[in-house]
C-alpha cells in the first residue's frame, strides 16, 4: 500500500451495539485508517447515538446521550463512525434533541460536532479522496444498502465505490435492493410478524444471489437478516463493509 | 341476516374502526394470508414501477414537489382567511356553504339536504372525505341508499366490506375474488352481473358499467368530495380516472361536495403544480382521464342546486401543532402506501382507518387523538425507513412525524407500570454513562464466557421470543472493543 494520507487524526465513534456485540467491525476500523496513515483515537467517554430512546419516542433518555456525544468528540476534526444510522441519527436527531432539551449550549455545541461527524465511506471517500484502500477479498458479495445509511446518512453510491476497488471481489446486485430489511429498531420487536416478514423477504433475495458474503454499513441491520440467515442454515455470511476494507492479500483475516 | 335484509345497501363488516385492537394484532391474520400477500405484491409492485417511469420523465420534478410543499404550508398558515374567500366565491356562484365541525354534525347536514330532496338514494363520487365520515353508513340509518360509482369502491361495497387503500381501495381482492363478488351480488342490488362472466377485466368492467348506469340515469342526488377547492373562484376539482364521477357531477338535479378544510388553494394557477404532481404520484400517468372542474351553479348546465360542505373533524386539531401540521399538506395520492414495506406486506384494513400506510399513521392520530390503541399503535407501525418521504410529492416529512406521534404516545403512558417505559429507563441508565455502560458490557462478556461455545442463540422464551421466534441472535463475543482498546492502544501509548 502505497496511498498515505498526511497523519489525520481521527475519533473513532465505535457505536454502542458494535463495542458490545461487533467488536471486529470497530476493530477494523481501526486497522484500516492505521493503514491509511490515519492517528485513531477512541475517546472513552462515548457510550450511544441514543436513536433507540428517540426512535421509541423517549426524548428525555436520549438527551444524555447527545451530552456525552458532544463530551467525547467535541475536540476533534474528523468523527468517523461505521454505521449509516448512528451517523445518521446523530446529524439528523441530535439538534432536534438538544432543542427539546432547551439548552442553547447544548445545541450549538452539537451543531460544531455534527458538522465533523462522517459515516467511514464518506470519510474514505470525500475526505482521504480514496476508493482503492488497498483491500483484497477474494469472494462473491451482494451489498444491502441500509436504509438510514441511504435516506438519512446520505451515503449515495460510496460504499458501492469501495467495493468495486477491492481487489479479487465479485459483486453481485441485489434484488429490490432498496426494500428495508425490517429491522427499524425496536420496530423488530414491537412489530415482530412484519418485522419478520420483511427480513425473510431480504434473506431470501440475498439466499437468490448465490453470494458467500452479505455485507452492509450497518450492523444492527445485518444482525436481523443474518439472524434469518443463520436460522436457515443458508451459509451466507453477514459482513460489516469496515472489515472487507481492512483485509489485504496475506493479511491474517 | 333480517337487519340486512332491511337495508338498502350491502352491510359493511360488523364493528368500528376505533373499536379495532393495536396494529400489532391486526397484522398477524394478514400476515397468514398467502393470496392477500400476492395481491399487494403485485398490485404495490406494479404501481411502483408506473411511478417511478412517469416521475422520471420530469426533470423538474423536485422543484414540483417543492412547490407543492410551499403552496400548501402557505394556504394552511392562512386557512381561515382562505377558508371565507373560499365561501365568498361559492356563495357569489350560487353554491350554498355549509360548515361542520366533525363527522355527525356533517353527516346530519348531508342527510338533511337528501331526505329535502324527497328521494331515497343518492349514486357517489369516490371521496375520502365521506368514507372518513361513514356517511353511507349514516345515509343507510336514515333510510338513504349511497351507491358506490367508482369501480374498486364498488367492488368493496358489494363485498361488504372496507377499503384497504387511499386509490385502489379494493387492492386486496385479486380479479377471480371480485368476479364471484360481482356474480352473488349484483342481482341483489340492481342490475345483475351476467352468469357466463369470467374474470377477464373488460368483462367485468362492462358488468359494473352496465350495473351503474340504471344508478346513474336514475339519481337525482350525488354526493362527492373534492380533491381541490380554489378560493379565489369558488370551483371545485375532481381528479378522476373512470368517468364515473363526470357523470355524478352533470346528470343529477342537486349536488353535494364533502370537502375536508385543507382542500382549499387560493387560486385556479396553484393546480398546474397538484395537476402534474397527482397523477404521476398515485397511478404512475402522465395526466388522469378526467378532471372535472365546477363552479357553483350554471344555469340550464347540470346540477341546478349545488351544496359544499366543509369539513374540520380533527383538522385544526392538527393545524394547532407545528409538528403535525405537515400531515394536511396530503394529497392523498397513496404513493407512501405503495412504496412502504410494511403496508406491502400488511394491506389497509389493520391500521383501522379509511386513511391506512404511513400517512393514516400519522393521519389518525392526529385527527382522532390517541386515546385509543389502534391510534397509539398506528406511530410504531413503521420501520422509519424513509420510503415514503422519498416519494411523497408535497414533501411531507412522515418518519420525523412518526418519530414526533411517538413521543406523543410514550408522553402519553408515562406513569403506568409497562414493560417497555421500564426498559426504556434501565437501558436510559446504562447508557446515560460511559461507567455504567462499562459495567454492563463487562456482565455481556461474562454471560459469554458461561457459554464459551454458542455463537447464536436459537429460539428462547420472552422477552427473547419476539426476536428469536425466526432469527437467531448472535452471543456478544467476550472481550468488548473498548476492553480490547485499553489493551492494544491505550497501554502502549
Amino acid at each position: 500500500m502505497t496511498i498515505r494520507t498526511d497523519g489525520l487524526t481521527v475519533a473513532l465513534f465505535a457505536t454502542c451495539i458494535n463495542d458490545v456485540m461487533f467488536p471486529g467491525t470497530p476493530r477494523a476500523v481501526v486497522e484500516l485508517l492505521e493503514r491509511l496513515g490515519c492517528r485513531v483515537e477512541f475517546p472513552m467517554e462515548q457510550t450511544c447515538c441514543g436513536q433507540m430512546f428517540t426512535n421509541t419516542g423517549y426524548f428525555d433518555a436520549a438527551v444524555p446521550n447527545v451530552r456525552n456525544y458532544v463530551k467525547a468528540f467535541s475536540g476533534y476534526e474528523y468523527v468517523v463512525g461505521p454505521s449509516g444510522s448512528c451517523v445518521g441519527a446523530v446529524r439528523h436527531q441530535h439538534p432536534m434533541l438538544a432543542d427539546h432539551a432547551k439548552d442553547a449550549g447544548l445545541a450549538a455545541e452539537v451543531d460544531r460536532v455534527v458538522a465533523r461527524t462522517y459515516d467511514l465511506s464518506e470519510f474514505l471517500v470525500d475526505v482521504l479522496g480514496i476508493t482503492d484502500v488497498g483491500a483484497y477479498f477474494p469472494h462473491r458479495v451482494t451489498y444491502h444498502p441500509t436504509c438510514h445509511s441511504v435516506r438519512v446518512a446520505k451515503v449515495g453510491d460510496r460504499p458501492y465505490q469501495l467495493l468495486s476497488k477491492v481487489k479479487g471481489i465479485d459483486l453481485v446486485a441485489l434484488p429490490d435492493a432498496d426494500q428495508c430489511c425490517g429491522f427499524g429498531g425496536t420496530f423488530s420487536v414491537k412489530n415482530p410478524d412484519v418485522s419478520v416478514a420483511m427480513a425473510a423477504d431480504k434473506a431470501r433475495h440475498v439466499m437468490a444471489t448465490g453470494a458467500e458474503y452479505l455485507v452492509t454499513g450497518d450492523n444492527a441491520c445485518l444482525m436481523n437478516i443474518g439472524g434469518i440467515l443463520h436460522r436457515q442454515n443458508s451459509g451466507v455470511k453477514p459482513i460489516h463493509l469496515a472489515e472487507i476494507l481492512a483485509r489485504t492479500e496475506g493479511g491474517e483475516r | 341476516m333480517t337487519a340486512d335484509a332491511q337495508r338498502r345497501t350491502p352491510a359493511p363488516p360488523a364493528g368500528t374502526y376505533l373499536g379495532m385492537p393495536k396494529f400489532q394484532k391486526n397484522a398477524k391474520p394478514a400476515l397468514a394470508n398467502e393470496q392477500l400477500r400476492k395481491n399487494l405484491r403485485h398490485a404495490t409492485g406494479t404501481i411502483r414501477a408506473k411511478r417511478v417511469a412517469r416521475v422520471s420523465e420530469v426533470p423538474e420534478w423536485e422543484e414540483l414537489r417543492r412547490a407543492g410543499e410551499a403552496i400548501k404550508n402557505r394556504t394552511l398558515r392562512h386557512l381561515d382567511t382562505y377558508l371565507v374567500q373560499l365561501e365568498e366565491s361559492l356563495v357569489r356562484a350560487g353554491a350554498t356553504v355549509h360548515w361542520a365541525r366533525d363527522a355527525a354534525e356533517a353527516n346530519r347536514i348531508v342527510v338533511g339536504l337528501v331526505q329535502a330532496k324527497g328521494v331515497d338514494e343518492v349514486v357517489k363520487v369516490k371521496s375520502m372525505a365521506t368514507q372518513e365520515i361513514e356517511l353511507n353508513e349514516a345515509l343507510e340509518e336514515a333510510g338513504i341508499a349511497a351507491w358506490e360509482t367508482d369501480l374498486a369502491e364498488l367492488i368493496v361495497q358489494l363485498g361488504h366490506d372496507r377499503p384497504s387503500h387511499i386509490l385502489v381501495p379494493a387492492i386486496h381482492r385479486n380479479r377471480s375474488e371480485v368476479r364471484e363478488i360481482f356474480l352473488r351480488e349484483m342481482k341483489r342490488y340492481g342490475t345483475a352481473a351476467p352468469e357466463d362472466i369470467t374474470d377477464d377485466p373488460a368483462e367485468l368492467a362492462g358488468a359494473a358499467r352496465r350495473h351503474l348506469r340504471e344508478k346513474f340515469l336514475r339519481a337525482r342526488v350525488a354526493v362527492s368530495g373534492a380533491n381541490f377547492a380554489i378560493a379565489e373562484t369558488g370551483t371545485l376539482v375532481v381528479v378522476e380516472s373512470e368517468g364515473n364521477g363526470r357523470m355524478c357531477l352533470t346528470l343529477p338535479e342537486t349536488l353535494i361536495s364533502v370537502v375536508g378544510i385543507e382542500k382549499v388553494l387560493p387560486t385556479t394557477a396553484d393546480l398546474e403544480v397538484y395537476l402534474r404532481l397527482l397523477p404521476r404520484s398515485s397511478t404512475g400517468e402522465r395526466m388522469n382521464p378526467y378532471t372535472s372542474m365546477w363552479t357553483g351553479v350554471t344555469p340550464g348546465d347540470g346540477p341546478q342546486e349545488v351544496h359544499v360542505v366543509l369539513v374540520d373533524n380533527g383538522r385544526t386539531n392538527a393545524l394547532a401543532d407545528p409538528l403535525g401540521r405537515p400531515a394536511l399538506r396530503c394529497i392523498r395520492c397513496s404513493a407512501c402506501l405503495n412504496i412502504c414495506p410494511v403496508y406491502e406486506r400488511v394491506g389497509g384494513h389493520a391500521y383501522g382507518s379509511v386513511y391506512p400506510g404511513p400517512i393514516g399513521a400519522v393521519l389518525n392520530p392526529q385527527l382522532r387523538g390517541i386515546s385509543h390503541e389502534i391510534d397509539q399503535s398506528l406511530p410504531y407501525a413503521s420501520t422509519l425507513c424513509g420510503a415514503c418521504f422519498d416519494v411523497c410529492p408535497v414533501r411531507i416529512p412522515i418518519p420525523d412525524m412518526l418519530v414526533h406521534l411517538r413521543k406523543e404516545v410514550a408522553d402519553h403512558k408515562k406513569g403506568t407500570p409497562r414493560v417497555e417505559p421500564t426498559a426504556m429507563a434501565l437501558a436510559g441508565w446504562v447508557l446515560s454513562d460511559r461507567r455504567h455502560f462499562e459495567l454492563a458490557q463487562r456482565a455481556a462478556g461474562l454471560a459469554a464466557r458461561v457459554l464459551p461455545h454458542t455463537t447464536h442463540l436459537g429460539p428462547m422464551p420472552w422477552p427473547a421470543s419476539p426476536w428469536t421466534r425466526a432469527r437467531d441472535l448472535p452471543m456478544p463475543p467476550p472481550e468488548s472493543f473498548r476492553s480490547w482498546w485499553r489493551k492494544n492502544r491505550e497501554e502502549g501509548r
